[in-house]
């Protein structure tokens, strides 16, 4: 018996939804425009998360040595600060490289170029480039390397300067700027997400409100809750399927346009990264389409099925 | 047997349409209801059908208690009865064919019972030609017929007509007052509600006269009179 009912049933949902086929259509371009809505918020995270590790990537403390500090010591502590659970990297930059990076950098400059000649000595220290794994954690290492300064092998100081307290404020502020950036994404996320549930919700109402004389006839043929709303649950999960289809390849050209606009403006092509994430991608907006579809159908014929 | 037994029924704005209604209606019967527009004659039957509660008292069908049945077993207890009604209530996106194999699916009849029955039962009304016809496409009479072979086609043990000539011509209404009655003659408990005297005059069965809620008349061999 079950089985010839799914068939049934199903048979039954094919056939209302072509002989309706202009109410199919709308609530399937309605249900279309939400999916677009979601791909579009996965999309836009990916775009954000790939700009935000960007921005965080140049942010960085600098470690100013003496010139004085012996090397196995500025490497021990690059060791240590390694094995600190809120450092990313760390690069080590010895005297000769940082004098090599001044001249290349002030190339054009004969007259510091010649200044620098004079001097017997190589005046520039020793640098450690430390990167944090998140931009709050700056702090922590500061904080770290403030304690560690005082260590040094003959009693003198190891570091010159740490720049930090120079970049704290911009450190500061770009870490209030990505988290509340985040927090925004997520409430925008959130409230165009709720919309468009609704909307669609309302649609596959409207297309069950139609039909509401046909649910109370077939109620008193003598016809089951479960045989009434069954056809109505089996179209919106046509709905959601040809609707899903319909947003995944939508994206295709969009993204595929859109890519090397994306690729400069967040390091992140559009088209690579929805063809690399292409699965992962489809099945939540297949699962959110036909889930969406069912939950709307079912609580829409419900109400109907009083009589 | 149906038994109606002191049968209440108030709206919620406290109107009485039904007051006090007792009455029994044997197996094979033909009864004919009649009364004003508002004299309760489609209240009596949507609680016969479950669709509504009485207030008061209780409806037996058999040896169910109509009024205290739970909402899974009402439709189970509806394929018992076949329904007409004056507005004809087919499903318009189904052809006349799928009309009446939906009451069959409903049921749960197998495949091959539904592939034979219906186009018999379509023959028995005259639809024979018509079977892919949807409603839209099928006159007032016709759609009537097809709403006939809907409420015949599982067998059941009672016919609810709820003025079925309301909307046809004095031919289509003769034509559906002759089909009751062969139903009627087959074996099958017959409950129809009309305005109209001539059907009445020609069926010459029992009557019950309604008005205000009230039985005022239940004459064995009755005449329309109001």
């Amino acid at each position: 018996m079950f089985v010839t009912n799914t068939k049934r049933i199903t048979k039954s949902a094919i056939i209302n939804l072509w002989r309706s086929r202009i109410v199919s259509m709308s609530s399937i371009l309605v249900m279309s425009i939400t999916l677009f809505v979601f791909g579009t918020l996965i999309f836009s995270n990916a775009a954000l998360d790939s700009a935000l590790t960007q921005i965080q990537e140049k942010v960085d403390i600098n470690v100013y040595f003496t010139v004085s500090a012996p090397e196995e010591e500025i490497l021990s502590l690059k060791k240590s600060l390694e094995s600190l659970p809120e450092v990313g990297t760390v690069e080590y930059v010895s005297r000769e490289e940082s004098l090599e990076k001044f001249r290349e950098r002030h190339g054009d400059d004969q007259l510091t170029l010649q200044a620098l000649d004079e001097l017997e000595d190589n005046p520039l220290g020793a640098v450690l480039n430390i990167q944090a794994k998140e931009t709050s954690q700056y702090e922590t290492i500061a904080s770290f390397l403030n304690s560690e300064s005082v260590l040094s092998s003959e009693g003198t100081n190891l570091i010159d300067k740490v720049n930090y307290y120079q970049n704290k404020i911009v450190i500061d502020k770009l870490s209030k700027i990505i988290s509340s950036s985040q927090k925004i994404g997520f409430i925008a996320t959130l409230i165009l997400v709720i919309m468009s549930i609704i909307i669609t919700f309302n649609t596959i109402r409207l297309t069950i409100y139609i039909a509401r004389e046909e649910i109370s006839i077939m109620r008193l043929v003598g016809a089951s809750n479960e045989y009434v709303r069954g056809p109505f649950v089996v179209a919106g999960v046509v709905y959601g399927l040809i609707s899903a289809g319909f947003t995944l390849l939508v994206f295709l050209p969009l993204t595929y346009y859109i890519g090397s606009f994306t690729q400069r403006l967040f390091g992140l092509n559009m088209f690579e990264h929805y063809l690399s994430n292409f699965w992962n991608i489809s099945i939540i907006i297949i699962f959110s389409g036909v889930t969406l579809g069912i939950i709307s159908s079912y609580l829409a014929v419900r109400k109907y099925l009083k009589v | 047997m149906i038994y109606f037994d002191k049968v209440t029924k108030c709206y919620e704005n406290g109107d009485k349409v039904i007051d006090d209604v007792c009455f029994t209606i044997e197996p094979r019967e033909f009864v004919s209801i009649v009364g004003h527009s508002g004299a309760g004659k489609t209240t009596l039957l949507k609680m016969l059908l479950a669709e509504e509660k009485p207030t008061e008292g209780s409806i037996y069908f058999g040896s169910s208690n109509v009024s205290e049945l739970s909402k899974g077993k009402k439709n189970v207890f509806r394929r018992k009865i076949g329904t007409i009604f004056q507005d004809f209530r087919l499903l318009p996106h189904k052809t006349a064919y799928e009309n009446v194999s939906f009451a069959m699916e409903a049921a749960g009849r197998s495949d091959e019972e539904i592939a034979s029955d219906v186009p018999h039962v379509l023959e028995l009304v005259d639809l024979g030609e018509k079977i892919w016809h949807f409603p839209h496409q099928l006159s007032g009479g016709e759609q009537q017929r097809l709403a006939i072979a809907r409420a015949i086609v599982n067998q059941p043990d009672l016919i609810i007509a709820d003025e079925p000539t309301g909307n046809l011509d004095p031919i289509n209404t003769y034509e559906i007052v002759q089909i009751l009655k062969k139903i009627n003659e087959l074996g099958t408990t017959v409950i129809l509600t009309t305005h109209n005297k001539g059907v009445i005059d020609s069926i010459g069965k029992r009557v019950i006269t309604m008005d205000k809620g009230k039985i005022v008349r239940d004459d064995k061999r009755g005449k329309f009179s109001l």
